[in-house]
């Protein structure tokens, strides 16, 4: 987990947190302490072998890695012929590459001498996560989810409260993900004492943006190794969904110095990014702060955030991490809007073809494979980050494509409405 | 040149007395009723009013404020709205200090340098901004202090000693002790940490150090003008005007009369 310079003459982030103009640490007062805190252990952790040797540990026995890397020839033969080759995070235990970061961010808080974990979960994947490493380790756990995702993730709040974690539905503004951060946040500034916000994405106030891509970045160093053993050579591109962006980071930042490997975001477009109705931070939003560091932000002329939607909780997010901002103002990655529409077709396609359900927030990222490689032709060769496994999408697939025998009754979420 | 907000809270020391400072966001319940509501705090009793500008996404304040917040901006409320606020709170009443207490981003977005511009013009003498820490404030401060404007930094008892003297050196018109660990709203018990936290910040500074989060009748405002030079309340205030469910006259008189308690209590050292 060595940092290392990725743009010529850059080393990001800078001390204070910074990815050229975005990141930063815009926290209050009360939160100083303990962010500088885990900015201080966790770089004593890097620096301690023996905390690589026990997360290695972990994510070998425990998440088994390392995750394979899939063929799928069925389904490239609809993306134009290129090659498409999936890294299956969906594999790792509890079903998602959330587990990556978690682990690492709990054996930092171990270090701490902390002995309860909040997180804030969208999809629930992350939740998931932090519920069962709390499990593992014999950490109290408090899962902040928007009420909206409660009603649409249902297996995955049953699965958390299976591991022994309270599930906390959160009432207030939009009901999703923002408004989970925004509770998660409360609850650590009262309880900070005893307590670590196991934050589950590239987002958030430094070192949390760093830190989070660092326990993801074996996604891209497994990967691109992968690739080059399967191929013979690097892929022409590397695509990933992004809300935070955390897969997408950990999948992207090995090539980073690879110029020629085109790194290519697919952010959730919902009903479209010219509709009022989407999560497409990066392409439609302006810098501004949320959530305690600056990036692209969905907001209004007086900097109030707009709500966003998505089909996917995961990708239903009005921010985005600041690293992911700065790749985009370099021009070193590429972000594209997919919507609703184009994810659920790409779901059912991957099912389809191959066998494989994926989480509908990964479907993104296959629409976007889809998309690239009818550009690219049948030469290409391209490497999708298969970030999550959709059995706890299977109510929204069954009620989207009219599964179910019978309706179940219309008064539940799922069908990507609010 | 001392700024008013100094002069006031150093005619309120000179009287033996803590200072009071009364907090409504704009636009509670309408931007009118609003402007009445932080007038009836300055009649009531209040030194000094924190205007604050309502935010979609409140991470620091509790379930009372984010009701106020929310009732705000589904009412419309803008930036030009708030600055009007102050205006004709500060033209009404030029006796009292009128400060804004915001989330950062409403700023930036509006520019830095134009909203000191403009929360100048209007009569504000100055800024509190709970999520802009000592590190990232360096271009707010410059345009602060070309138009004159105090910034008020906030302090908690997590802070080290070391971390107080960075932060109060950076201030100006007064530090803010946010009195317990949490969120902002009404308690039943002033945390004990307050009286600590104000000691450690006084061995760091000689701007006057006022106490909020937490506080919410007499005999807490009592306790806390014991060992700080001003008392903030703000959740207290908030509480009364949604109890009055949208009946103004009850609202401006239960604001108004919290306000004289507490005026009483402040002076009870």
């Amino acid at each position: 987990m060595s940092e290392k310079d990725y743009l010529p003459g850059a080393q990001v982030p800078d001390a204070r947190g910074y990815f050229g103009a975005y990141g930063g640490r815009f926290i209050p007062e009360a939160l100083v302490a303990a962010v500088e805190q885990v900015a201080e252990e966790y770089e004593k952790a890097k620096a301690d072998p023996a905390f690589a040797a026990e997360l290695d540990g972990l994510l070998k026995d425990y998440t088994g890695r390392p995750s394979p890397l899939t063929d799928v020839h069925r389904f490239s033969a609809e993306a134009g012929g290129a090659r498409i080759l999936l890294k299956r995070e969906d594999l790792n235990h509890t079903g998602s590459h959330k587990i990556n970061n978690v682990l690492g961010q709990a054996l930092l808080t171990r270090r701490m001498g902390k002995t309860r974990i909040i997180a804030e979960t969208g999809a629930g994947q992350h939740g998931v996560a932090t519920a069962t490493a709390c499990a593992l380790f014999g950490f109290d756990c408090t899962i902040y989810m928007g009420e909206v995702d409660t009603q649409r993730q249902a297996l995955n709040v049953a699965r958390m409260r299976m591991l022994g974690a309270e599930v906390v539905a959160v009432k207030s503004g939009s009901r999703t993900l923002k408004d989970a951060i925004n509770e998660a946040f409360r609850d650590w500034v009262a309880n900070v004492d005893s307590t670590h916000y196991l934050f589950g994405t590239v987002a958030g106030p430094h070192p949390f943006p760093m830190m989070v891509r660092d326990f993801h970045r074996i996604i891209g160093v497994e990967a691109r190794q992968q690739v080059l053993d399967r191929t013979g050579r690097l892929p022409d591109a590397v695509v990933a969904c992004v809300g935070g962006g955390s897969n997408a980071m950990g999948i992207f930042h090995e090539f980073i110095p690879d110029a020629d490997v085109r790194l290519i975001g697919c952010e959730a477009a919902g009903e479209g990014a010219d509709t009022p109705r989407h999560a497409a931070t990066l392409t439609k939003g302006d810098p501004g702060v949320l959530h305690g560091s600056r990036t692209y932000v969905l907001q209004d002329e007086d900097g109030q955030t707009i709500e966003s939607h998505s089909i996917s909780a995961g990708l239903d997010y009005p921010g985005v991490g600041p690293e992911h901002a700065w790749l985009k103002d370099t021009g070193r990655a590429e972000y594209r809007p997919v919507t609703d529409d184009a994810a659920m077709q790409a779901l059912r396609l991957l099912s389809r073809t191959e066998g494989i359900i994926p989480a509908i927030e990964s479907a993104h990222a296959l629409a976007g494979a889809l998309e690239l490689g009818r550009e690219l032709g049948p030469e290409a060769t391209i490497l999708v980050s298969l970030s999550g496994r959709g059995d706890k999408d299977m109510h929204t697939a069954a009620q989207y494509f009219g599964l179910y025998d019978e309706q179940p009754a219309a008064d539940d979420a799922g069908n990507g409405g609010k | 040149m001392a700024s008013k907000l100094s002069g006031i809270l150093a005619a309120a020391k000179a009287e033996n007395r803590a200072a009071l400072i009364g907090y409504l966001p704009a636009g509670f319940p309408t931007v009118d009723g609003g402007i009445r509501a932080i007038n009836a705090l300055i009649e009531g009793g209040c030194d000094v009013v924190e205007v604050g500008l309502p935010h979609s996404d409140p991470v620091l304040d509790g379930a009372v404020i984010q009701t106020a917040d929310d009732i705000a901006l589904r009412g419309g409320v803008r930036i030009k709205d708030v600055l009007r606020t102050v205006q004709e709170v500060a033209t009404a009443h030029p006796e009292a200090a009128v400060l804004v207490m915001t989330y950062w981003n409403p700023v930036e977005r509006y520019g830095t340098a134009r909203f000191a511009a403009d929360l100048a013009a209007a009569g504000g003498t100055g800024c509190i901004l709970p999520d802009l820490p000592v590190e990232e404030s360096e271009e707010w401060r410059k345009a602060a202090d070309a138009h004159g404007l105090d910034t008020v930094f906030v302090v908690a008892p997590s802070s080290k000693d070391k971390r107080l003297a960075e932060v109060t050196a950076a201030g100006s018109g007064f530090v803010y002790a946010a009195a317990v660990m949490g969120v902002t709203g009404t308690r039943t018990q002033v945390g004990s940490l307050a009286e600590d936290l104000v000691a450690r910040t006084r061995a760091t500074t000689d701007l006057p150090v006022c106490v909020g989060l937490g506080v919410s009748n007499a005999e807490q405002a009592a306790e806390v003008a014991g060992f700080a030079d001003g008392v903030i309340v703000g959740s207290a205030f908030v509480k009364r005007i949604l109890d009055a469910d949208g009946d103004e006259p009850a609202a401006l008189a239960a604001v108004r009369a919290v306000a004289g308690e507490l005026a009483e209590g402040v002076r009870r050292r």
